[in-house]
């Protein structure tokens, strides 16, 4: 896969430098970080189907989560011209120089997914989700459910000291504070993985009374919650009734458990920044309107009565 | 014992042992001021044991020595340097990234304001060196000179920081003659100014064209010490591997004409680079003997008649018949044993018990899907340890914590259990201990009598008179003579040997 | 027989008060610890959880034991189990039959064994650089059996062997201990385990002896990649999908642990399986007590740590000797050993 990719960008890269874009046709380059997980895949196929639909002509680069690699590509994506250039940063240090570099060649620079550690002068505008904000409608959709009634809330965290781990958690916590009926008894990592969370939900089931003293479930993301709602089935346990299930990321699978009845909700954070990044970049390019620095894309909440099943269709092809 | 005014060392009486053995017995060492003092002997002689004595890098168990005359008593290779005694290995033990002026003052490097002074360091680096013909630049790293000039920097430094006793152990065993010229030069000329050279080498030729007198050991004992002018080099031998022990009988002699037909017989056997190739025929109910010096190719000839480095030339014969020994498992199918020369590293395994050691090669031979019973397994250990009288507390002791003339004995055993027909014994009484060594003697001879084929490697001349119905006489690799019935004694061996050295000599 | 019952006893001592002494402990903070009930027809309770959530670990560490015994280390493992994940759960949503697909999977696994073996034994490069390469390499090309996604299925067949049942214990403990035991006595029945143990005390005099140690060593490879097989298999039945980022991650490290835990020497030679799977457990049961403990997960790996040095302390022999009295249970079955003869 990787390496499929990599020779696919290198040949795009080649075929660059000769084949050029007709006049008319936006020229942007972007430099993803790689393919390390579903979501990851998603965007790439995500931003590539965007582009086509506008009909820009986007040069694809993998690093294979080296930033050297990704300065590497955006060198080149300067060298070659493009009108403009997206960037999935793999680390936030370290792009001061080359994003400098960009900018005397006034090509606009659009970060996505992830911000830097660089002046805001040196980019156009940041499209990110945001991490609390998902945290906070998660939480808002559990104690808007509860409607008042008690309940004891255990959470499964991403990898302890993970930025989406702090965030989603401190989103979640506010939405709670102030409904004291609502109560988060135990917490734990799950490393964002299915086999942790089914282990830890097995320990959560165990240590609350075999899942009684247990009515909802929070995790930081879809993966863990897909493996905790195998540990509550076989506890003898009805997800998405017994305990209600919400989590983020928004994942073809948890679809398809919703659909089933097992989860209950879960928020998106979107593969599709590229989206609003080509709209502010048209209109940067168009007028000169500058956007602000951060555009912050929807945390859309998705429960049963969203036809799950429709939209698993809908993402399953997109490489999650 | 007097001391002469004209020894600047005296080693009197020193002993030292090992558990089980005795490295060195009460033995007396003289070097006098402006000579150049050989120290030979076989490997296990007791050569280094003495020089670690010497240097501090062993605690000697008994003896004095005495430095100019004063009784000195070296805690440390550091305080032998302080004293006066310093050491050059074989291996250059300086520090080869650091320049050469460093290596030289490592440790005491000219000092100015606290700091190192270099300009200073390299000045008197050069001025050292020059003393021994050697204008290097002494900025750069050891590493990038040649061993030999590593050598002398080494030499230097230990003159220097020394200055009474310089010992070279083995200097120049890995120098080429233009270099070893160098190296003698050098010697000399440190001797003109009065040190006492300990000189380590199994060169005989250097000890001829270098060294004033001669001190042999053999077995931890010393032999004797002569001048090298009055010390014929056929004498020099039988000083060395033993010859005035031999009592000239030799036992094995009745039984030497019978046996008829060889039943193993090697044409052309050899491999490149390892022992030139080499016709042997054995009998059964016979002992081979294999004399030589040290590296004449005697393990070498052993490891490739068990496979255990394959013959790349000639072909092998048993009653005949055509064989493979192209690997141990290959020559133990043709019911070979071999134990090696080295115990610890080609022939113990440490940590399992004796028993397990006792019947691993016969188990390996069955393959592991025929595992011998535990029953089965304490039996033949029980035997073995019975037989050849292992003194180990029960059977399932590791082995690593026997003595060495009882893990030799285990590993005899472990061959024995296999019912061999070959048997190959490459040094089987080095290291062990008296009694011990009787006991394999009598193994040996008892094993011949039931009419197994025995190939017996040793230094101890004495010994493969003993036992031996032939001797092959080895040299730089290659089989050099054979001896057989009445002209197996000590003092042909050491003829044939020596005559193959003068051959080479001249 | 009673006299061989002791020594085997004596030999897993240490890691059975070990063993005690964290239950024990465990069920002080948490009193619910012990508790083993009935559910859907099977054992159910933490305990339960421990053999359970244990298996993928003490499968690697059966064949990690082996390979440590011949003097190597195999830290391909993780990976291995992440490729044969990725390959039972490629087998079965293409169609195949869910007896193929572990046919093939199993044999996969054998396969990197293969490679790993003819890397140490034939090429003689050292064990820790040999499997390195195909932990390095293993992900990825776990990755491009599954793009990339975490790759799911449905049948029934391959879901039961995670997480279904056989006479009251979940299938991922039946299938190690049935596993464990069978290794065990292939290895102790035959004359295998003197033969491993004397290649990984001297390679060279075994070989000297006859030994065929170049098969030896390959065949120690391949039962380490056997095992990660079945646990590759175990990992993604659990979860019902192959996750090659994340399978077996570190797995390698812990089976190691489990190894030394059990007291085994990385230096190669005497080896136990048993130990080496009470090794397994003892690290899980950690595992297990953390999570049921309620601490925050920041102390997760501090306490692990900390309990981990507490046993290796407890078997460094320079505490034996200095309190030699904790030895005695040892001394004592060894003189009734001999009395029995």
């Amino acid at each position: 896969m990787k390496f499929a990719k990599a020779l696919a960008s290198a040949t795009i890269l080649a075929a660059c430098t000769f084949g050029s874009a007709s006049a008319a046709e936006l020229v942007v380059g972007f430099s993803q970080i790689g393919s390390e997980s579903g979501w990851r895949a998603a965007e790439t196929t995500l931003t590539k189907q965007q582009a086509e639909q506008r009909g820009i002509d986007l040069k694809f680069a993998d690093a294979q989560q080296k930033q050297e690699n990704q300065i590497k590509a955006i060198r080149s994506f300067i060298a070659q011209g493009v009108n403009a250039i997206l960037v999935a940063p793999v680390v936030a240090t370290g792009w001061d120089e080359v994003l400098q570099e960009a900018k005397d060649a006034e090509i606009p620079v659009i970060l996505l997914d992830r911000t830097v550690d660089a002046s805001d002068d040196l980019y156009l505008t940041a499209v990110t989700s945001d991490l609390v904000h998902e945290g906070n409608v998660a939480g808002k959709w559990l104690v808007d459910t509860v409607a008042g009634k008690p309940c004891n809330v255990v959470e499964l965290q991403g990898t302890t000291g993970s930025s989406p781990a702090i965030d989603r958690k401190k989103g979640f916590e506010q939405a709670l504070s102030g409904h004291d009926n609502l109560k988060i008894v135990r917490s734990q990592t799950g490393d964002f993985t299915r086999t942790k969370g089914k282990e830890v939900m097995e320990s959560f089931l165990k240590a609350e009374g075999g899942g009684k003293n247990i009515c909802a479930l929070y995790a930081h993301n879809d993966d863990m919650a897909v493996g905790a709602i195998q540990a509550i089935k076989e506890a003898g346990l009805k997800p998405g009734t017994d305990i209600l299930v919400v989590s983020i990321d928004a994942v073809p699978d948890i679809f398809q458990a919703m659909a089933a009845g097992e989860a209950n909700a879960t928020v998106e954070l979107t593969p599709n920044m590229a989206g609003p990044a080509f709209d502010a970049l048209a209109a940067y390019l168009k007028d000169g309107t500058a956007p602000a620095k951060w555009i912050q894309t929807e945390s859309k909440l998705y429960t049963q009565a969203d036809d799950p099943m429709k939209v698993y269709e809908e993402k399953k092809g997109l490489g999650y | 014992m007097q001391t002469s005014s004209d020894n600047i060392l005296s080693a009197v009486r020193i002993d030292k042992g090992f558990p089980g053995t005795k490295a060195l017995d009460k033995v007396d060492f003289h070097l006098q001021r402006g000579e150049v003092h050989a120290l030979l002997g076989e490997n296990g002689a007791g050569k280094s044991t003495l020089i670690k004595c010497l240097t501090g890098a062993y605690r000697r168990d008994g003896g004095n020595i005495l430095l100019d005359g004063v009784e000195v008593d070296p805690r440390d290779t550091f305080d032998a340097q302080r004293l006066g005694i310093g050491t050059v290995y074989q291996e250059v033990n300086l520090l080869p990234n650091l320049s050469v002026a460093e290596n030289l003052f490592l440790g005491r490097q000219p000092r100015r304001f606290g700091m190192v002074d270099i300009r200073a360091m390299n000045r008197k680096a050069r001025e050292l060196l020059s003393e021994y013909e050697l204008k290097l630049d002494v900025t750069r790293a050891l590493a990038s000179y040649s061993v030999a000039i590593q050598q002398v920097v080494a030499i230097a430094r230990a003159v220097d920081l020394s200055g009474k006793v310089l010992i070279l152990d083995e200097p120049t065993a890995s120098l080429d003659a233009h270099e070893v010229a160098m190296l003698f030069r050098i010697v000399r000329r440190l001797k003109a100014r009065g040190l006492g050279i300990i000189f380590i080498t199994h060169f005989l030729e250097q000890v001829y064209e270098i060294s004033d007198r001669i001190t042999v050991l053999r077995n931890g004992r010393l032999v004797g010490t002569r001048n090298t002018a009055e010390l014929d080099r056929r004498d020099l031998i039988a000083m060395m591997i033993g010859r005035e022990l031999a009592a000239e009988i030799h036992a094995a002699e009745a039984h030497a004409a019978e046996g008829g037909e060889p039943r193993y017989r090697f044409r052309n056997y050899g491999r490149r680079g390892r022992i030139d190739p080499f016709d042997l025929d054995v009998r059964a109910g016979e002992v081979v003997g294999i004399a030589g010096l040290l590296g004449s190719g005697r393990t070498e000839t052993a490891e490739v008649l068990f496979g255990a480095h394959r013959a790349d030339s000639g072909t092998a014969e048993i009653d005949g018949r055509r064989v493979d020994l192209s690997s141990p498992r290959a020559a133990i199918r043709e019911k070979f044993g071999f134990c090696p020369e080295d115990r610890k590293t080609d022939g113990i395994v440490g940590d399992l018990s004796v028993r397990e050691n006792i019947v691993l090669a016969l188990q390996a031979r069955r393959g592991w899907t025929r595992p011998i019973s535990r029953a089965e397994q304490n039996r033949l250990a029980d035997l073995y340890i019975r037989a050849l009288d292992i003194r180990t507390a029960d059977r399932e002791k590791p082995i690593k914590l026997l003595s060495g003339g009882n893990q030799q004995k285990a590993i005899l055993a472990r061959w024995l259990a296999t019912e061999p027909e070959f048997l190959i014994l490459d040094e089987p009484t080095r290291g062990i201990d008296v009694g011990a060594h009787a006991e394999i003697v009598r193994l040996i001879e008892s094993l011949r009598e039931k009419g197994m084929s025995l190939i017996v490697i040793s230094s101890e001349l004495e010994e493969l008179v003993a036992y031996s119905t032939r001797i092959i006489v080895l040299r730089d690799r290659a089989h050099v003579a054979e001896l057989g019935g009445e002209r197996i004694t000590a003092h042909q061996i050491v003829e044939a040997i020596a005559a193959a050295n003068e051959r080479r000599a001249s | 027989m009673t006299s061989i019952f002791r020594t085997y006893l004596a030999r897993l001592l240490p890691q059975l008060i070990a063993l005690s002494a964290i239950i024990i402990a465990i069920s002080m903070t948490f009193p619910g610890f012990l508790n083993l009930e009935i559910q859907n027809g099977r054992l159910y309770g933490s305990l339960i959880d421990i053999l359970n959530r244990g298996a993928p670990v003490v499968l690697l560490a059966i064949g990690m034991t082996v390979v440590i015994a011949t003097k190597g280390i195999d830290l391909s493992v993780g990976a291995v189990m992440a490729i044969c994940g990725a390959v039972a759960a490629s087998f079965i949503t293409s169609g195949h039959s869910l007896f193929e697909t572990i046919l093939i999977t199993l044999a996969v696994g054998i396969l990197c064994g293969v490679w790993n073996g003819i890397l140490v034994a034939v090429l003689d490069i050292q064990p820790i650089i040999a499997t390195l390469v195909l932990m390095v390499a293993g992900r990825g090309i776990a990755q491009l059996v599954t793009e990339g996604a975490i790759l799911t299925f449905n049948d029934p067949g391959l879901i039961f062997i995670g997480s279904g049942s056989f006479a009251g214990l979940p299938m991922p403990v039946v299938v190690w201990l049935v596993f464990g035991v069978l290794v065990a006595l292939l290895v102790r029945q035959s004359a295998l385990g003197m033969l491993i143990e004397a290649i990984g005390v001297n390679r060279q005099a075994s070989t000297l002896s006859g030994v065929l140690t170049p098969v030896l060593l390959i065949a120690a490879y391949m039962l380490s990649g056997l095992c990660a097989a079945i646990g590759g298999i175990i990992a993604a039945a659990d979860i019902r999908g192959a996750d090659a980022n994340n399978a077996g991650l570190w797995l390698e490290l812990d089976a190691i642990l489990a190894v030394v835990v059990g007291g085994t020497s990385l230096l190669g030679g005497r080896f136990s399986i048993a130990a080496s799977v009470l090794g397994a457990i003892i690290i899980q049961a950690i595992n297990t007590g953390i999570l049921l403990s309620g601490f925050p997960p920041e102390f997760n790996l501090i306490i692990k740590a900390a309990i981990i040095v507490f046993i290796l302390v407890l078997q460094s022999p320079r505490f034996r000797t200095s309190f030699a009295f904790l030895a005695f249970p040892r001394r004592a079955a060894k003189t009734t050993e001999q009395e029995a003869k």
